[in-house]
């Protein structure tokens, strides 16, 4: 024990860093900080390092090849023991890490955290959210399945859809003409040196200005923020009633920050690693991309915006939004704190809120995109097709035969890309039928080329019987025959 | 001359020499960077690759088929087999049409039965001769420039065809040149 503490003892007289440690533990925090809503920071900055660990742990084994990676990780998840619950960990925990990033960032937001004198701290988080999605992002690469393949030519081709240096950033973004190998050794460089590298020292940064400034006080609705006497209302708020933040505020950051990773020990057990998919061989075309969870609201968006507007709104809606996120600080340095006396504040939470869980929502069901086997697999519900004429049937037929299921569905069976078929004879008659067939429109492809007037006269007498019991078909105002008195 | 502003001078030069000596390092590592817009050696992204004896294209079909990249690495792997379809119109003539959706590349699926291709991703559908006919897609199916040399289809090929505005122009201009006869 005694040699333990000549050796502290020892080792403080040389390096001297016992006292600024002590101090940092031990600089005052207003008191009502010391909270569960407080957590998120450290707990964020904790699931950080554990990647970097379980980041390391996976370095060992992986090989950033465009030819290997893919079959480095069938031997992580299925030949090295434990390999798959370390991918499992590393995939969760990039999972939380995003979350908890966001809801840090919500917090700050609502309690005021960005006004007079923390215009910085806020900044700083801002680049640090952007680079928790790059490496989000990147890492989705490096899993190099179909998934990551396709992914990699969604992102090439909005690159190139930037004015003039569009396809010099798809070649730069590439590392060469296609996605390739070289492509995945440039991702794992960023993924594995630059932006951890970055990370890293934002994170200093942003931890410095914390204890610089302070951290942010409870938020107590009517009491106003001015540049001018605000650091010595923080200061008394700290120096007359502050506690040190070792041990009042500390231990519920472990508390949390050990729950989180326990949490995510949990999820990899019991869900196991993300994929990989299948391999990334673009000849194999039979595969539905998706992006990881944070990013199908984006996958939704691209999905839904109009076309002209998709160009402008990918290029520009970003740099919009970085500039409001940037300028909110200081358009809004001053003045109210709590989110009790900032509605506007709560409603642009509550909306980017439900659109983003909206957007999510929709791409885990993605209506837009045609059920590429329904014309083989989904079937037409018996009651559509009992009582029928020989020719309603052969209608039916052509029905299934030509696709028209895949984006069609009937009975809630199919696909959801055009609109359900059910009463589909209420709103046209017969002769819109054909002609809505033919010719396409709205979102319809054309048929004429591909049917002969055999089958759209069959097609066309079965979407005719397609009309709940009670109401009755649509019929053409200008040949209804004139009522006699 | 005091003896401060004498030791400010050192300071500055060694700065500025020390500036120099960066900007110099830095003309490689930027030429280094450049080298995938570059071309390394100075080489056409774009060559001649094979898919094969025309007689795999049936007449009125529309076939996958798929080529090696006329560049590509070890590193590579699988990722160098790159797919595109096939069209086979009458016989004599031909359209090649990139596996990459217009819209954001995702690869689109032929469906003979209702003679359309569809894209898994976003929705997008084109027509046979590759126009399009609905969804996000704001044009049709990349193509590329083709020719039968000795019984084979070759077509010119090498780089993922994006949606860019300069992209699709050029692509544009290499159709013209291909005489519909060659």
């Amino acid at each position: 024990m005694r040699l333990i503490r000549t050796a502290a003892t020892w080792l403080d007289d040389r390096l001297q860093l016992g006292a600024p440690i002590r101090d940092t533990m031990e600089h005052p925090i207003p008191r009502d900080t010391a909270s569960w809503f407080y957590v998120f920071g450290s707990a964020a900055m904790t699931v950080f390092a554990f990647q970097l660990v379980t980041g390391i742990l996976l370095a060992l084994v992986y090989v950033p090849s465009g030819a290997e990676a893919w079959n480095s990780l069938q031997i992580l998840n299925h030949q090295i023991s434990l390999g798959w619950f370390i991918r499992a960990l590393h995939g969760w925990g990039s999972n939380f890490m995003l979350a908890i990033v966001l809801i840090h960032m919500v917090q700050v937001f609502l309690f005021g955290a960005y006004k007079f004198p923390r215009e910085l701290t806020w900044i700083l988080g801002i680049f640090l959210l952007l680079m928790t999605l790059g490496m989000a992002f990147t890492g989705q690469v490096l899993r190099f399945d179909q998934d990551a393949y396709w992914g990699l030519g969604i992102g090439a081709s909005i690159c190139s859809r930037v004015p003039i240096v569009g396809p010099v950033l798809v070649k730069l973004m590439l590392g060469g003409p296609i996605i390739a190998g070289a492509t995945l050794s440039r991702f794992f460089a960023l993924h594995v040196f630059v932006i951890p590298g970055l990370l890293i020292t934002f994170i200093g940064l942003h931890l410095l200005l914390v204890l610089k400034l302070g951290i942010n006080e409870w938020p107590m609705p009517g009491r106003l923020v001015r540049r001018s006497d605000y650091r010595q209302k923080y200061h008394a708020l700290t120096h007359t009633d502050g506690v040190p933040f070792v041990p009042y505020g500390v231990w519920k950051d472990a508390v949390f920050s050990g729950l989180i990773l326990l949490t995510i020990a949990a999820c990899a057990l019991y869900f196991g690693p993300f994929g990989p998919s299948g391999q990334p061989d673009p000849r194999v075309i039979q595969t539905a991309p998706r992006p990881d969870y944070f990013f199908l609201w984006l996958y939704a968006l691209l999905s839904l915006l109009p076309p002209q507007l998709e160009t402008p709104i990918l290029l520009i809606g970003p740099v919009i939004a970085l500039i409001v996120l940037l300028a909110l600080p200081f358009v809004s340095g001053e003045g109210e704190k709590s989110w009790r006396r900032r509605p506007i504040a709560v409603l642009t939470i509550l909306l980017v809120a439900v659109s983003l869980g909206t957007f999510t929502n929709m791409a885990e069901h993605t209506p837009w995109s045609p059920v590429m086997d329904a014309s083989t697999s989904a079937s037409i519900p018996s009651k559509l097709l009992s009582g029928r004429t020989p020719l309603q049937i052969q209608g039916a037929l052509v029905f299934q035969e030509k696709q028209c299921h895949n984006c069609h569905a009937l009975g809630g069976i199919g696909g959801q890309r055009g609109p359900d078929l059910d009463a589909v004879a209420v709103r046209l008659t017969g002769d819109q039928l054909v002609r809505q067939v033919l010719q396409g429109g709205g979102n319809m492809p054309a048929y004429g080329k591909n049917l002969n007037p055999a089958e759209t006269t069959a097609l066309v007498a079965f979407l005719q019987t397609l009309h709940p019991a009670a109401a009755a078909q649509a019929k053409d105002a200008s040949q209804a025959p004139v009522a006699q008195p | 001359m005091s003896d401060l502003s004498r030791r400010q001078m050192f300071l500055r030069i060694s700065m500025l020499f020390n500036g120099l000596v960066g900007a110099l390092l830095a003309i490689p590592v930027v030429r280094y960077l450049l080298s995938p817009v570059t071309g390394g050696r100075g080489a056409a992204d774009n060559r001649w690759v094979s898919l094969g004896a025309v007689d795999r294209f049936p007449s009125g079909q529309t076939r996958l088929a798929a080529y090696r990249n006329p560049i590509a690495n070890l590193s590579d792997g699988e990722t160098a087999e790159i797919p595109c379809w096939v069209r086979n119109i009458d016989g004599n003539n031909f359209q090649v049409f990139a596996i990459n959706c217009a819209h954001l590349g995702c690869p689109v699926r032929w469906f003979p039965q209702s003679r359309l291709f569809m894209c898994p991703c976003h929705g997008g559908a084109y027509y046979e001769d590759g126009s399009r006919a609905s969804g996000p897609p704001e044009r049709g199916l990349f193509q590329y420039p083709f020719k039968v040399l000795d019984g084979k289809l070759q077509i010119q090929a090498g780089e993922l065809p994006t949606p860019g505005p300069s992209a699709a122009n050029r692509e544009l201009i290499n159709i013209r040149r291909q005489s519909p006869c060659a």
